[in-house]
């Protein structure tokens, strides 16, 4: 089936050589890394996990939220899924690349990775965390592919299918369980100390992944033959006000625990976020943003008059994707580090040179997610035409 | 050609799991007590000194002001090869000072004597018995040694996933964020240097106490620093516990930090 990924039209061949100068130049920058050290990041002894941490922990949860169209549609036999199943899967296994990505390009000695296996800690949550990402990754290319190609083989896929495809489903929600376990089990980081936050993180996901699921259903339409369906992309919708609403619900949970108990521990951290603290208050007009942006997202979710109109509906996904990513992929990680533990300020700014190599990552993820869409796009072209 | 790329895959696949089977293999071998490899026997210095736990009392009545402190962080930068960055960014820091409400911050009483708050409170790792960042290590690059307590770390096997400075609440761990030896004054030869990339942090002078030598810090403080075995109820750190209120950091945490100061 490949080779339906490597024949497509002008438009095909820049959208991805575009990608792939973003790439190089993330590349480039990476090599200067690999030579000075993380040194040309903005990371700092206070703030020690950052940009590229942050960008993992959102993308476990796009990853994550593909569960939502495989769920309904092997669960529950809702049929209409049945046309966007693949996407859902093969946007888990571009978003676990991108996570695995981010994580090498964090570590200090990217070369001594083996060492997690050969000394393998089932102690530490971060082994864990790499058994469960590999763990969906493998599961999703076993799945997506050996069901691709039974569709258009136009025969029933393999029975030993069906029983990793419900493993996958409980599997989705491990990784991001998993994820939200890095940091939750934490002495001593009182943001992040919360049972809320595995709850949190999937909410966020089965919101940022079915609407960015919902923007590419839509490209897909109209760059190609196939249509995904307008019920297909209502459902989705209908899942992504729930999930953002149950996420911003979530949030405002935790504010009143922190804020009603009054410790300062815990209310420091997202004074941090949210007002500010020690005149440090880089964070501020973000958070804000991302509040907004979630809240007209639910607004334009919600309201079935503004759902049914795939132009705003286009809008709202939008939002929501960035609002939720600058929830997670900004503040999450920066906010659970400062204050310090021993309170003091330092802010953490991404440097360029972060900004660019996290870029280069999200574009490699985006050339392969292209690049299986292609794929699953020419495969269904074929059998509806 | 479709055969021969479905038997590359299926090697390739192979030959992965294979990878990943090997350290179970192993100690299935082992258990049968076949490839029984011999372990390396460490013959200890005769003068080494033990404990069960070794434990710093800091008495920080006798610290008046930072020239208290700074020959203490000197001896230790000096002997561990620790670098001194001009980026604040990129510390590495063993051994240092803080004031009293960073190092127990949510402790520190409002209006508190003048004399406290000015006070240098002198912060390092504190050896806890229930370490969090020996719990996080994916890789077992810090352990808790068995023989005496002391938290260590291996600068070789470290992969810098940084996991474990997420998780230490005392903020006691470094990360090389380039390469430290140029910024090394004069290099020790007794001890090994970093490269980028590898968490560091303050090891209790265990090189020194293989060899019957009290820590740097403690030999330089004269007398205001006190080590010894927390096990050991005639030890000198005991009789101080004992005899002082002590107090320790984060207490509430439960990591059972090894370092006790007497307010």
């Amino acid at each position: 089936m490949l080779e339906l990924a490597i024949k497509g039209g002008k438009k095909y061949y820049g959208w991805m050589t575009f990608l792939l100068v973003i790439v190089g130049v993330g590349f480039l920058f990476y090599l200067r890394q690999l030579d000075f050290g993380l040194g040309i990041t903005g990371l700092s002894r206070d703030t020690s996990w950052g940009f590229y941490i942050a960008n993992f922990t959102f993308l476990v949860g796009v990853a994550a939220g593909g569960v939502m169209v495989v769920l309904p549609y092997y669960l529950h036999d809702y049929k209409a899924f049945g046309r966007v199943t693949i996407l859902g899967e093969f946007l888990a296994i571009a978003s676990v690349l991108m996570c695995v990505t981010f994580i090498l390009v964090d570590l200090g000695q990217p070369t001594r990775i083996l060492n997690v296996f050969i000394y393998f800690s089932p102690r530490s949550v971060l082994f864990w965390d790499t058994i469960v990402l590999n763990g969906y990754l493998f599961l999703n290319i076993i799945i997506g592919w050996n069901v691709l190609e039974a569709e258009r083989n136009q025969v029933h896929y393999q029975a030993w299918l069906k029983p990793l495809i419900y493993i996958s489903i409980p599997w989705a929600v491990s990784i991001h369980t998993v994820t939200a376990f890095l940091y939750c089990g934490l002495p001593g980081r009182g943001f992040w100390m919360t049972a809320i936050l595995a709850p949190r993180f999937l909410s966020s996901a089965f919101a940022a992944g079915p609407a960015l699921l919902i923007l590419c259903c839509l490209i897909i339409r109209r760059v190609s033959n196939f249509d995904p369906g307008r019920e297909q992309i209502q459902s989705l919708a209908k899942i992504v006000a729930y999930a953002i609403c149950i996420n911003v619900f979530f949030f405002l949970c935790e504010v009143f625990v922190t804020f009603y108990s009054n410790i300062p521990e815990h209310m420091d951290h997202i004074k941090y976020l949210f007002i500010g603290l020690q005149g440090h208050a880089a964070y501020v007009p973000w958070m804000w943003t991302s509040m907004g942006l979630m809240l007209i997202g639910i607004i334009l979710t919600v309201n079935p008059i503004t759902r049914k109109n795939e132009g705003v509906l286009a809008v709202a996904c939008v939002l929501i994707f960035l609002g939720t990513w600058i929830d997670k992929g900004l503040g999450m990680i920066a906010g659970g580090f400062t204050p310090s533990p021993l309170h003091e300020v330092n802010e953490y700014i991404p440097s360029l040179p972060e900004i660019l190599i996290a870029l280069g990552v999200w574009a490699m993820g985006f050339l392969v997610l292209t690049a299986l869409f292609k794929m699953a796009v020419g495969v269904k072209e074929e059998l509806h035409d | 050609m479709d055969s021969s790329r479905r038997r590359v895959l299926q090697l390739l696949g192979l030959s992965s799991l294979a990878l990943t089977a090997t350290p179970v293999l192993n100690a299935f071998a082992k258990e049968a007590g076949h490839t029984e490899e011999p372990e390396p026997i460490i013959k200890p210095d005769k003068k080494a000194l033990t404990a069960k736990q070794w434990a710093m009392v800091i008495d920080t009545r006798r610290f008046k002001s930072a020239a208290d402190v700074e020959p203490l962080a000197a001896v230790c930068d000096t002997i561990h090869n620790v670098p001194h960055l001009q980026n604040k960014r990129h510390e590495i820091k063993w051994i240092w000072e803080t004031h009293y409400h960073n190092a127990f911050p949510g402790e520190a009483g409002r209006f508190l004597s003048e004399e406290v708050e000015q006070r240098p409170f002198i912060v390092l790792c504190n050896h806890c018995e229930n370490p969090p960042c020996v719990r996080a290590c994916p890789t077992k690059a810090t352990f808790k040694r068995e023989s005496d307590g002391i938290v260590l770390m291996d600068f070789h096997r470290c992969i810098g996933c940084r996991f474990c400075m997420a998780a230490c609440p005392f903020g006691a761990r470094s990360f090389n964020y380039r390469d430290p030896r140029p910024f090394i004054k004069k290099i020790n030869s007794q001890y090994p240097t970093r490269m980028k990339g590898v968490v560091e942090k303050c090891n209790f002078c265990a090189e020194r106490l293989a060899v019957g030598q009290m820590p740097a810090c403690v030999e330089a403080s004269g007398g205001k620093l006190t080590f010894g075995d927390l096990y050991d109820p005639q030890s000198e750190v005991r009789e101080l516990i004992r005899a002082n209120y002590t107090i320790r950091r984060k207490q509430v945490l439960g990591t059972e930090p090894s370092v006790y100061y007497i307010v």
